[in-house]
């Protein structure tokens, strides 16, 4: 973990009310895919936690969506201006467990970690698919970024106003070696059921500190209990433990 | 003797800063990012007898200038305290640390302080009669002066420790529940614990927090805190140990001339990791501006 100012050096919205932010700063202590950075906005008591979606080597990217006053004052914010920022927290996704044709299932906002996921792995030189859930098609967004990877991406929307219709689980193919996501939990939940082989989840959760200290985003999983902001947000699919 | 030093119960700290139980796990989470024996000491999360889940999630609510938890004292039982925390703790801290114990019986409290009693590392018992989280114990002792003299009681007898006890807000007369303690044999008394608050999603019209209700701590509840770390100093003869909604230096001296012996920094260690040493960087040259030479000297100066 490491806490340093960042600043914008570019916000942009993506859709109606997601957005693409760009950040340059020290970004030594994101090591992994699947990681988040947890911002401080000055005028409000809570970090916003927001998964990591690219870097290099001084810059990170997030992407995000307006869901409330935080997100909305973001959305706001300029180039130049000046955020402070804790970097390096969450497990991450484990790249070493992905065999040689992985396939990568993001929904709605659910989908920038899997950004630099999959430019990870095809760094690794293995053949990635990918599938991009979303409403409707006025809310797609990165099917051409992730196909200039190199990925394979389907698309499925809800409406079938774009791409195919339906879930993501609509669109899951035989072949795969293992998987990846991240999405609203009840997308997890068909996931996990419509899968053959082990994957692994990114998971969402109300937090205080982002980083360990005050048990606010703990659940209880097969190994144990675990604070989804230090011990995960990434969870195997042999450990969760569906709660409802 | 530095300028900083203070006397807690017959223990010297090298400054009186000291991050709030639940606020700084066991300490080796922000050992990782500066040195921890920069603090006057920490006081570990909240141990019960048995291993506690929670309460269930969202555990979390933002404020204006704070926040609500419910955790609902998550910890791993006293004996994995002892055997898997404690040792993991040794080695990135060399002072004595605060034991910060939580119960659901009398009986409970005394048990988890005598297997904390053993531990050399441990140079005080917080004894919580002050959790608003969880039902049937922590804050029901509290609020009553013969429950918590009852704890009080059981708890003095299995350790020769210094025995601070931490008090909740959430009462009609704070002072009596004090004195009560103090009566009883308490070698301190800390305060305050988080005030009783509730927020509402209007999206969804239900309560944010999973369990309804949960402790409102930061900024917003510092003038609160200070005046009642004010009325019991003046009413007890033990040191007392301020905290609510400290986050500044300022804050830590106006703390100490209400009468508090030493203060404990909570909410800001979560928003701010290093919020404690900033604090504790800041205090001299705060000091200087306020022309104070010694912080020992300024106890209860008001």
């Amino acid at each position: 973990m490491k806490d340093s100012v960042f600043e914008i050096y570019e916000n942009f919205p993506l859709t109606d009310d997601v957005f693409q932010m760009k950040l340059t700063g020290d970004v030594s202590d994101i090591t992994t895919p699947g990681q988040f950075i947890n911002i401080k906005i000055d005028s409000l008591y809570l970090r916003r936690p927001i998964s990591v979606c690219g870097k290099d080597e001084n810059s990170v990217t997030i992407i995000y969506k307006v869901v409330g006053k935080g997100t909305e004052i973001l959305s706001k914010m300029q180039k130049g201006e000046k955020l402070s920022v804790l970097t390096g927290l969450g497990n991450g996704y484990d790249t070493s467990l992905s065999g040689e044709t992985p396939l990568l299932i993001g929904g709605g906002v659910g989908v920038p970690p899997l950004y630099l996921l999959a430019k990870e792995l095809i760094k690794q030189n293995k053949k990635v698919s990918v599938i991009l859930g979303f409403n409707k098609k006025s809310e797609v967004f990165y099917e051409n970024e992730f196909k200039k990877l190199g990925c394979d991406v389907s698309v499925t929307t809800v409406d079938g106003s774009y791409g195919i219709k339906g879930f993501v689980t609509n669109a899951i193919k035989n072949g795969y070696s293992y998987f990846y996501t991240c999405g609203p939990e009840p997308m997890l939940k068909a996931v996990y059921k419509s899968t053959d082989t082990s994957g692994q989840f990114s998971f969402e959760e109300r937090m205080g500190c982002g980083f360990g200290a005050c048990m606010g985003c703990s659940c209880k999983t097969i190994t144990g209990y675990k604070r989804i902001c230090k011990d995960g947000p990434v969870l195997k699919k042999e450990e969760i433990l569906w709660e409802d | 003797m530095g300028r900083l030093e203070v006397d807690l119960c017959g223990i010297t700290l090298s400054n009186p800063v000291i991050p709030a139980s639940g606020t700084f796990g066991f300490g080796y989470e922000f050992a990782e990012i500066f040195d921890i024996n920069k603090l006057g000491t920490f006081s570990f999360k909240g141990t019960t007898k048995e291993s506690r889940f929670g309460n269930p999630t969202p555990r979390i609510a933002e404020c204006t200038a704070g926040m609500i938890n419910s955790v609902g004292l998550q910890n791993p039982g006293v004996e994995k305290v002892i055997s898997e925390e404690l040792p993991k703790l040794k080695k990135c801290f060399n002072k004595p640390v605060m034991a910060n114990v939580s119960g659901f019986s009398v009986d409970d409290y005394a048990y988890t302080c005598e297997k904390l009693d053993k531990e050399e590392q441990v140079g005080w018992l917080e004894v919580n009669i002050s959790c608003p989280n969880v039902h049937n114990g922590g804050m029901s002792f509290g609020t009553n002066p013969n429950s918590a003299s009852e704890v009080v009681k059981a708890v003095k007898k299995v350790t020769t420790k210094p025995v601070i006890v931490k008090l909740s807000p959430n009462v009609t007369d704070i002072v009596s529940i004090a004195k009560a303690c103090e009566d009883a044999g308490a070698d301190g008394i800390s305060l305050i614990n988080t005030l009783l608050g509730m927020r509402i999603d209007l999206k969804t019209k239900k309560p944010v927090i999973a369990n309804t209700m949960g402790g409102f701590s930061g900024p917003a509840i510092f003038p609160v805190a200070l005046r009642m770390v004010y009325q019991v100093a003046k009413a007890v003869n033990i040191p007392v140990v301020g905290m609510g909604g400290v986050s500044s230096a300022e804050d830590v001296i106006e703390m100490m001339l209400a009468g508090a012996t030493a203060v404990e920094v909570g909410a800001a260690n979560l928003i701010n990791p290093t919020a404690s040493l900033e604090i504790i960087n800041n205090l001299e040259s705060t000091m200087d501006k306020y022309n104070i030479n010694n912080l020992k000297d300024i106890i209860g100066g008001v």
